[in-house]
């Protein structure tokens, strides 16, 4: 009768109770925050503690003449100063690359830039001070006489190669890719209709309301180094800290308590970061660095700066034959360290046409150097770019065709049926759900009545938008995306859960929480799994010296893969609490169940036994149990994704604007989402990342943009020039979804974290360009501003 | 020497007296020398609220208030009105939406939202969004957010009839 379900949670035919899974269950984490009672890295307060400031260039490519730091050590407060000779004596540089990426190259990178400085804000001297304010001040004595070196800041340039800014690489290519499938030229010979764009992306960034932090505690007597850190990954930068800074492994613990938002940036190596941890070691005290808004515009990975060519044919009857690629990428003077900056080219080619069953594809890739702040991987990585150049090439063959763009969708979306499937780039689809998507997602709309209002209000001079994005992502990735080119990321992740003796449960797991809700559905997995209420589970994350090794936090894996993890635990401890039980009770394992908090008969549901009194008898009084048995109440469980490189999702996003022809103001009215992440465990939480990660996609496609002129310099390096979408700007946002668990694992649950992003700005886009067709108009170029929606029609 | 301001405060109800650098803005005197770290600084440019206090019931951005500024005033924060209570229809509405990811933002927005309590009786949506336009949240989206102040409206109506 109230036996519990048996997992997997998605065994056909079967209908179960899941407990928490599939619930809005508030996350217990959230109380503390709500009370301002957070930890993030600044709230931290240490004796002898140091604080680091950092002179950065301010030319975006110059040589070091002369670097006088006399007069800064002088000034009140400071403990010492550092340049990039002394501190490289303590800690290694590094190189990006990757062996799957043939051909990658980078030059070595500093914590502290030696003789030459390569983009705006690289950091040349260190100053530590007693006082964040008495380090600053002792800034403005830091003496430098630089030397201008010629500058690279545009793509083409870039690529052309007259000025090379590594010459021992000797050109500005960090990396290139070329793809063709075969038979390619002749099928593109029975086109019908071939159509042509460019497509410019604006660089963007995190802007994470915490600015980067760390500080590093580091223990002479010991060797041994603490670091608190907001990160999203605190394994790999254990293993980082250790190589670079020659400091045994298991003598490195990194502690990532609250961190205010991520989204990509604090999941890679920063230079001033880096050095921190090296001035640490060199001062054999604890030190901080935290970056300000100025230095996260200047420093924290920007993302995106694509160009794009893009050419779709298609056949008369409207089913598209292939796609043919020509991607131009920069991504600053650096390669990012330790995933590269090759990633995001590389995804915008693996996923380019995604959701669509041509089989037909030809793709070239150049990522160059420039003399920017260096980008890398960022929310959604690639996907956004992937996503609205598809869409964007699609409504620009179905409208030449005069067919209705969800239609044209709708001829040629991947059949759900076809799984699984394997794309012309090469990727392999388990099982994806673009139709069953299409149709929610017009349903929601309301679709056809969309139209007729938007074709009544043109004739009124309102000119609408409807645009539609449909997007394949990444998610719970397997070794194949970083630990095959020999990089040190964990694929795996792994979960801890522990009886106490009081019946509580504890769960250590090595996926991170930025916010998302990790720790709350990690409660829900355990809760459910094991039969206890979830006010009885406790998680604990981030710290590398009490959870298992793991991965952490990025590429939408914390469901998919820390919650499998979980999964497997809580059912290997369950089966241990069960053994003990039996043992208590003088009874079959097989005829007990757990339900609430207690041992129960599996048939009749009769309670038999608290699981405080299980924990007490395995813990306090085991000389009652019999003498060979053992109790195991401890257990750790891991898991990684094997099967498929990745486990991809799908959905289609739609966007309503309104946009003012004299202004030129873009208006979003109302925002749709339909998406596919397998099993969902809080549909409260998912939906609410989701929208998060659609405003993060409209702001790319409407406000954000690191603008740079010829000279290197960043043009709005603060909130007040740099536009982020704020509450007063945003539509409600409407999300649906289909449920397609994935096989690979028990739980079924795929990423959602990034989907939002990737989809957004194409449907924006779309939407855009269908409120300016009346007017003979397009634009392709992102950010769209007042600005180009006035240049677009003529008007300024 | 830095030029020190003998100052007096009401912080959180308990009245409070130290000699202030008269630079040191209000932010970082509450999170430095009292140890009060709710309030947090996203941008220090006045843009982003994740600052925002009370001084004398109206709200303010801790990192374009000088902390002599607060002379003789009362200062109210994230810490003082959890534990008054006075804040708790919306700490509850926020919790049970999820109204907040990384929590970074959500003592700042927890004072505006507080804000348009006190000034609003019934907001529409739009009026709540447009009074937390000040607050930047960069994880959520701003649905839950509105939908939570819209909760927690609609409790207190419940709660004075």
């Amino acid at each position: 009768m109230n036996a519990r379900a048996e997992l997997p949670l998605h065994a056909p035919g079967t209908r179960t109770d899941l407990g928490y899974i599939g619930k809005s269950t508030p996350r217990a984490n959230a109380k503390r925050l709500l009370q301002g009672r957070g930890t993030y890295v600044d709230d931290l307060r240490f004796p002898r503690l140091a604080h680091v400031v950092f002179f950065r260039s301010p030319h975006a490519h110059a040589r070091l003449k002369k670097l006088d730091l006399s007069k800064a050590a002088k000034q009140p407060g400071v403990l010492g100063v550092f340049d990039g000779r002394a501190v490289a004596e303590y800690c290694t540089p590094w190189v990006a690359v990757l062996g799957h990426l043939k051909g990658i190259k980078s030059p070595p990178q500093h914590a502290i830039a030696i003789e030459r400085a390569c983009w705006q804000g690289e950091a040349v001297a260190a100053v530590v001070a007693e006082t964040r304010a008495q380090a600053e001040d002792a800034l403005a004595y830091v003496e430098a006489e630089w030397e201008e070196l010629p500058v690279v800041t545009d793509m083409e340039a870039a690529l052309a190669g007259k000025t090379v800014i590594h010459p021992e690489l000797g050109d500005n290519i960090c990396f290139k890719r070329e793809f063709v499938t075969e038979g390619f030229d002749q099928a593109w010979q029975k086109a019908d209709l071939v159509v042509e764009e460019t497509y410019d992306f604006g660089r963007h960034t995190g802007v994470c309301l915490e600015g980067r932090s760390i500080l590093a505690d580091y223990n002479a007597a010991e060797h041994s180094l603490t670091v608190y850190h907001s990160t999203q990954a605190p394994h790999m930068m254990q293993d980082i800290f250790a190589r670079h800074l020659d400091i045994p492994e298991s003598n490195v613990r990194v502690i990532a308590k609250d961190v205010g938002g991520s989204f990509g940036i604090k999941v890679h190596v920063y230079p001033d970061e880096m050095a921190t941890a090296a001035l640490s070691v060199m001062l054999r005290r604890p030190v901080k660095f935290v970056a300000d808004r100025m230095e996260s515009f200047l420093t924290d990975i920007h993302a995106r700066e694509h160009r794009v060519r893009v050419r779709l044919a298609c056949t008369k009857a409207g089913e598209i034959i292939g796609f043919d690629l020509d991607d131009l990428t920069a991504i600053g003077p650096y390669s990012v360290y330790p995933r590269t900056s090759g990633i995001e080219g590389n995804q915008v080619v693996n996923l380019t046409g995604g959701p669509y069953k041509h089989k037909h594809y030809r793709a070239r890739l150049n990522v160059v150097f420039t003399n920017k702040n260096v980008t890398s991987q960022y929310r959604a990585v690639g996907h956004p770019i992937a996503v609205a150049l598809t869409e964007a090439i699609v409504d620009l063959a179905a409208n030449k065709l005069g067919i209705d763009p969800a239609e044209f969708r709708r001829r040629n979306l991947i059949p759900d049926d076809a799984y699984p499937y394997t794309f012309p780039s090469g990727l392999k689809f388990e099982q994806l759900s673009h139709h069953q998507s299409l149709e929610r997602l017009l349903a929601l709309m309301d679709y056809p009545k969309l139209r007729a209002e938007q074709a009544a209000l043109r004739r009124q001079g309102v000119y609408r938008g409807i645009g539609l994005a449909a997007m394949i992502e990444v998610t719970n990735p397997s070794p194949a995306f970083y630990g095959v080119g020999g990089a040190r990321i964990s694929a795996q992740d792994g979960a801890t859960l522990r009886l106490d003796p009081s019946g509580m449960v504890n769960v250590l797991c090595s996926v991170t929480e930025q916010g998302q809700g990790s720790e709350g559905i990690f409660a829900q997995i355990a809760a459910s799994v094991l039969g206890v209420t979830i006010d009885k589970v406790k998680v604990i994350t981030g710290d590398t010296g009490v959870t298992p090794y793991g991965g952490g936090t990025w590429a939408s894996r914390g469901a998919g893969i820390g919650g499998e993890a979980v999964l497997q635990a809580g059912k290997a401890l369950r089966s241990n609490i069960l053994d003990i039980a039996a043992a208590i009770l003088n009874e079959d394992k097989a005829k007990l169940d757990i339900v609430n908090n207690e041992v129960v008969d599996r048939l009749s549901g009769a309670a038999k036994l608290a699981l405080a009194e299980v924990g007490r008898v395995a813990y306090f009084r085991p000389d009652t149990l019999p003498m060979k048995f053992q109790s195991e109440l401890t257990v750790t469980r891991h898991y990684t994704p094997r099967e498929y490189g990745f486990t991809f999702t799908n959905g289609i996003q739609a966007s309503l604007v309104e946009i003012d022809v004299e202004t030129g103001f873009v208006k979003l009215l109302k925002h749709w989402c339909v998406e596919d992440c397998g099993t969902i465990i809080n549909p409260m939480l998912v939906d609410e990342q989701i929208r998060g990660g659609i405003v993060q996609g409209i702001g790319a496609a409407l406000y954000e943009e690191c603008l740079y002129d010829d000279n290197g310099q960043l043009l709005n390096g603060n909130l007040a020039d740099y536009l982020v979408p704020m509450a007063g700007e945003m539509p409600d946002i409407v999300v649906g979804h289909i449920e397609t668990p994935t096989r690979g694992s028990e739980l079924g649950a795929k990423g959602a974290g990034e989907a939002g992003t990737a989809g957004a700005p194409g449907a924006v886009m779309n939407a855009v360009n269908d409120a300016l067709a009346p007017l003979g108009t397009r634009l392709t170029a992102q950010p769209f501003t007042p600005d180009r929606v006035l240049r677009a029609l003529g008007k300024v | 020497m830095e030029h020190l301001i003998e100052t007096t405060l009401t912080l959180n109800g308990a009245q409070v007296t130290r000699r202030i650098p008269a630079r040191q803005h209000l932010v970082d005197f509450l999170r430095e020398e009292m140890g009060l770290t709710g309030a947090h600084l996203g941008c220090e440019h006045g843009v982003c609220g994740a600052c925002t206090l009370r001084l004398d019931g109206k709200i303010v951005r801790g990192c374009l208030t000088l902390a002599v500024q607060a002379n003789g005033r009362r200062v109210d924060t994230i810490e003082g009105l959890s534990d008054s209570g006075e804040l708790a229809l919306l700490q509850k509405a926020f919790h049970e939406r999820n109204a907040l990811q990384c929590g970074f933002c959500t003592p700042g927005m927890l004072l505006a939202a507080q804000d348009l309590m006190h000034s609003k009786r019934h907001p529409s949506r739009e009026e709540i969004r447009e009074h937390l336009s000040g607050n930047l949240c960069r994880c959520t989206g701003y649905q839950a957010i509105v939908d939570a102040v819209q909760t927690a409206l609609v409790a207190r109506q419940g709660a004075s009839r």
